[in-house]
């Protein structure tokens, strides 16, 4: 399976066809038992966990469907995580710019239990994209929202990506979402079809 | 750097979350309790080498019986060491036609260097100290003397040729001495009138000193050249030759009030464990993320070792400043038990208290926080992929060890440490043993109960384990406190009152052989019951079996017994008080024989046996004797009783004095006085007095203990905190769901405060029962006295638990109930 860079694939399919699982590996979140994976150039089978770590500093965004903000963190300093484990400088106005590019400037010194769930969301596609990153993952980012928010924050994510010439990989059950993407991968039962 | 900041800031926020509140409030109370009690040994050793200072009234006393060369003082001065004269002589005291022998100390301006002389506005007045010395042409006489002489305030005194005036009642000079050799009463006066009473000639019997005092480092410096410069008959005495018992006292007692903490100190290991596993389990989905977003282990692990290194510093400020509050209250509360200024506290425990904080962190918290740096990214995508299983080892290593270095680091000895540790760990295994067996009873008795109750007692068994560990958290503390109270009230009543009433209550020492049989008239006349009189006379152990002392094998306080001046006596009859456990007691024939009779404790002391020959030296003669007997002797029946018991025969022609004891309610204040001025030489012990102070000093010593025992109980309350913590969200899922099920918000409540309330009473029992069993054993087996049941045990062990447990209880889960069910359910769907 290749997938070419700024392209857009949908992985679609029942739940437990082994999607997330897909995802984990293609991301380096998980080493596969066998094959090889090659991300941004890069043989994954060929780096320990912090290589991979740092590579995905330096080269992927993810967008989750639980949003996975840390309850910690305001919304500024969780768009600012990544810049700061990718060593950057200009940390705090690139995250800055990235809220205003979701439209949630005026909430950055909120947590996320101040947050709905659909500005959780759309901190998470600030995050996600704050590192201008190669590759973007993302796993069921519309599955915890109601159906207008998730439209909503499905159409930020499409446009953003557009934005950005982002190689997009999107797990997903929504149709609708799926049918944006250049293409769409049918999994079933752990296999491709 | 970036780890650096991360971590703060995520520290800071989950601190307001109360995350890690009660990690470092567990840390807070063991550090607390660490540095306080080292803060108050520290200070309390202090102040006993300050007494001793104030028993020479310097730190260094140069002492001679011809005039001291100024040179000494010259040199003093030249090193910023302080210096005061004092000389004393033996001189009769006039006032109109009374006269009295009295000890003169004339003394110089700056005297006394150390402690302090008190001196009062009428005779056995407590008084108060002095702000200097007497001013020229006054003198300062002691109780005695003016009740000798029937001088007052503003009377008139002459010694030798020159006339005084009595300006202040001499109450005490710190460099008295404490023993009965003080035969004549003390007057007080300025060395520059020493010369006009022109009692010093040629030939006077005069002892000279000059006393040193000043900074430590300085003093000892001088020292040196003192020991290089002073005459051959000049004597140096230092504070560290002085009162070597009271130091091994003191000693003593600071390690076990170190242990007391370390009791504390475990218990508060135990919640820092718990809470540190359930704040690694509340942040492995955030370091999931970190290293899913980049970050890699080694930064993830040392944002983790940042925390706790700023948990234990906040810890360690907070912990050593309560500790020294908690010190500084309990100092003060204890005024009166240590008898001198307190020197300020070193700062060693703030070290220490770090050091223990970072320790505990390591030892109790660091293996979880491994944990979290092994958490596998993919948990981002699947919660319920969590970190691999630690070895065990690894798990439980680094917390034996850090318990068994802090054991050891106040033990200091390797044999107190097995036994202690061994000790512990089967108290640890008995207390857990009968904590097991308590929560599994009430686990049965909980069909008869109505609902709440069933929930409450039903969740005390499911989390077995955690509520077993509270209980003997909870538990430990009260027993301990419970157990000083019982040893408290058996020192305080139980003693007092097996004493018959009409004990002897005053000693009479120093009573000449001239004056033995007016002196018991005028008692007896007075109404009071006379006990025996026996002589006393002073000697010194010199050899056992021929072989000197100093060489001699023995130990504990053996060898005190051999360096000191013993009293002495002879007597015919055995005392009823007394009774023979080896050898036999004397017969008329034995009279004339050099036999001797020792006590229990100074045979025990000297490892000596019946039939060894002991050499005394008495007045400068050698007097040896052979051992006849061993007697055990009952010493709280307030007889004249003595260690040292010759056989009649042997040293009655030795110069001596006599003492005895009565019973006397003396008419009115005036008789003592009239006592004193009838007999000057005689010394009067008042035995309730002494007895009043020692039962000061027991219950001061008690709530010393007891006070370092509330930090166990606060310990055990961090553990309940963390065992509250760590079921949280189980117990709020149990709610909401209750709550769904159509339980009011009330019968959620009752549910969890039965459970509080069983776990509490179970405590309590525990308490009680373990409080009891010792208390039983160390009244009987320690103390020697009959131990009474006590039913305020067992209600204050219940009730305390009961309400401590509630109330702590509630506090910590009220905020889960009331929570509703509908955010409960959805956030855990």
């Amino acid at each position: 399976m290749d997938i070419a860079a700024g392209e857009s694939v949908a992985v679609v399919g029942p739940s437990g066809a082994g999607k997330s699982t897909l995802l984990a590996l293609l991301a380096g979140l998980d080493a596969p038992t066998s094959g090889k994976i090659w991300l941004a150039g890069t043989d994954l089978s060929a780096l320990d966990e912090d290589g991979r770590a740092r590579l995905r500093a330096q080269r992927v965004g993810f967008v989750f469907q639980a949003f996975h903000l840390v309850p910690a963190l305001t919304a500024l300093e969780n768009v600012m995580l990544p810049l700061e484990l990718a060593g950057r400088a200009d940390a705090r106005s690139g995250a800055l710019a990235a809220l205003e590019r979701v439209g949630l400037a005026k909430r950055k010194g909120h947590y996320p239990r101040q947050l709905s769930g659909g500005e959780q969301q759309r901190i998470a596609l600030a995050r996600a994209f704050v590192t201008a990153p190669a590759v973007l993952f993302a796993d069921e980012p519309t599955g915890n929202l109601d159906t207008s928010t998730g439209e909503r924050v499905g159409a930020l994510l499409f446009e953003l990506n557009a934005h950005s010439q982002t190689t997009l990989v999107l797990v997903t059950h929504e149709r609708d979402l799926a049918s944006r993407c250049q293409r769409t991968l049918q999994m079933e039962a752990g296999r491709l079809l | 750097m970036r780890a650096l900041s991360l971590a703060v800031r995520m520290l800071a926020r989950e601190w307001r979350s109360g995350e890690l509140g009660v990690l470092l409030l567990a840390l807070t109370i063991a550090v607390a309790s660490l540095t306080g009690v080292g803060f108050l040994v520290s200070r309390i050793g202090a102040a006993v080498d300050l007494q001793a200072t104030e028993v020479l009234a310097a730190d260094v006393r140069l002492g001679s019986p011809q005039p001291i060369s100024q040179a000494s003082l010259d040199e003093a001065a030249r090193r910023g060491v302080l210096a005061a004269r004092s000389t004393r002589l033996l001189s009769v005291v006039f006032h109109d036609d009374q006269s009295q022998l009295t000890n003169i100390h004339a003394v110089s301006a700056g005297y006394p260097l150390r402690g302090h002389v008190l001196i009062g506005s009428e005779p056995f007045a407590k008084g108060a100290a002095a702000a200097g010395i007497p001013p020229r042409g006054e003198v300062w006489p002691d109780s005695r003397l003016l009740a000798a002489t029937g001088a007052r305030i503003g009377s008139s005194l002459a010694i030798g040729a020159a006339t005084f005036r009595v300006g202040q009642v001499l109450i005490s000079l710190p460099d008295q001495g404490g023993t009965f050799a003080e035969l004549a009463p003390s007057l007080l006066m300025n060395l520059e009138d020493l010369p006009t009473t022109q009692l010093v000639q040629p030939g006077s019997r005069v002892s000279y000193s000059v006393l040193f005092a000043g900074d430590r480092a300085r003093v000892d410096e001088f020292k040196s050249w003192l020991l290089l410069n002073k005459k051959p008959a000049e004597r140096l005495r230092d504070i560290r030759d002085a009162s070597p018992q009271i130091k091994s006292a003191t000693e003593r007692a600071g390690r076990f009030l170190n242990l007391a903490s370390l009791v504390s100190v475990l218990l508060c290991a135990i919640a820092v464990a718990m809470s540190a596993h359930r704040y690694v389990h509340r942040r492995l989905d955030v370091v999931a993320l970190m290293k899913t977003l980049g970050a890699t282990s080694a930064f993830t692990l040392s944002v983790s070792l940042l925390q706790l290194i700023a948990i234990a510093f906040v810890a360690a400020v907070a912990g050593s400043g309560v500790g020294f509050l908690a010190q500084e209250w309990l100092l003060r509360a204890l005024k009166g038990l240590i008898n001198t200024q307190l020197p300020p506290a070193n700062l060693l425990p703030l070290g220490l208290g770090f050091i223990a904080a970072i320790a505990l962190l390591v030892g109790f918290a660091l293996p979880s926080l491994l944990q979290l740096a092994r958490v596998p990214t993919i948990r981002v995508l699947r919660r319920d992929v969590g970190p691999p299983p630690t070895l065990v080892l690894l798990a439980f290593g680094p917390a034996v060890a850090v318990i068994a270095l802090l054991i050891y680091w106040v033990v200091r000895d390797v044999k107190l440490f097995l036994e202690f540790t061994l000790g512990l760990a089967a108290f640890i295994a008995l207390v857990a043993g009968a904590g097991w067996l308590l929560v599994h009873l009430a686990g049965r008795l909980r069909g008869s109960v109505g609902v709440a109750w069933r929930y409450g007692v039903a969740n005390l068994s499911r989390r077995r384990a955690a509520s077993v560990l509270q209980i003997v958290a909870f538990g430990t503390g009260i027993m301990v406190l419970l157990m000083l109270g019982i040893v408290r009230n058996h020192v305080q009543d139980s003693w007092r009152h097996s004493l018959p009433e009409d004990l002897p209550n005053y000693f009479f020492v120093n009573i000449p052989p001239d004056e033995r049989a007016p002196f018991i008239e005028f008692l007896q006349a007075r109404g009071a019951q006379t006990s025996r009189v026996l002589p006393m006379i002073r000697g010194r152990l010199t050899a056992i079996n021929d072989r000197p002392v100093e060489g001699a094998q023995s130990a504990g306080d053996g060898e005190n017994f051999a360096a000191r001046e013993q009293n002495l006596t002879w007597t015919a009859d055995l005392g009823a008080d007394n009774s023979i456990v080896a050898g036999r007691w004397w017969t008329r024939e034995d009279f004339g024989k050099p036999l001797v009779s020792l006590a229990t404790e100074f045979q025990e002391s000297l490892h000596v046996r019946v039939g060894d020959r002991l050499t005394f030296d008495i007045g400068g003669e050698s007097v040896a004797a052979t051992v006849a007997s061993i007697r055990k002797v009952k010493w709280d029946s307030f007889q004249p009783n003595f260690f040292i018991e010759f056989a009649p025969g042997v040293i009655d022609n030795t110069a001596g004095t006599y003492m005895t004891s009565a019973y006397f309610r003396p008419a009115g204040a005036n008789a003592l006085a009239q006592l004193a001025r009838r007999f000057p030489s005689v010394s009067i012990f008042d035995i309730d007095d002494l007895l009043a102070r020692v039962r000061s000093v027991v219950d001061k010593a008690v709530f010393a203990v007891q006070s370092v025992f509330v930090f166990t109980v606060f310990a055990g309350l961090t553990v309940l905190l963390a065992a509250v913590q760590s079921s949280r969200d189980e117990r709020r899922f149990e709610s909401a769901m209750l709550r769904t099920l159509g339980a009011s918000r009330k019968v959620v409540l009752q549910g969890v405060l039965a459970e509080f309330t069983v776990l509490g009473l179970l405590s309590g029992l525990l308490a009680s029962v373990g409080a009891s069993i010792a208390g039983y054993f160390v009244a009987t087996q320690v103390l020697g006295l009959p131990y009474g049941f006590d039913s305020s045990v067992w209600a204050l062990g219940l009730i305390g638990g009961a309400v401590l447990v509630v109330f702590s209880g509630w506090l910590a889960t009220r905020s889960v109930v009331n929570q509703p069910p509908l955010a409960t359910l959805r956030a855990n769907g």
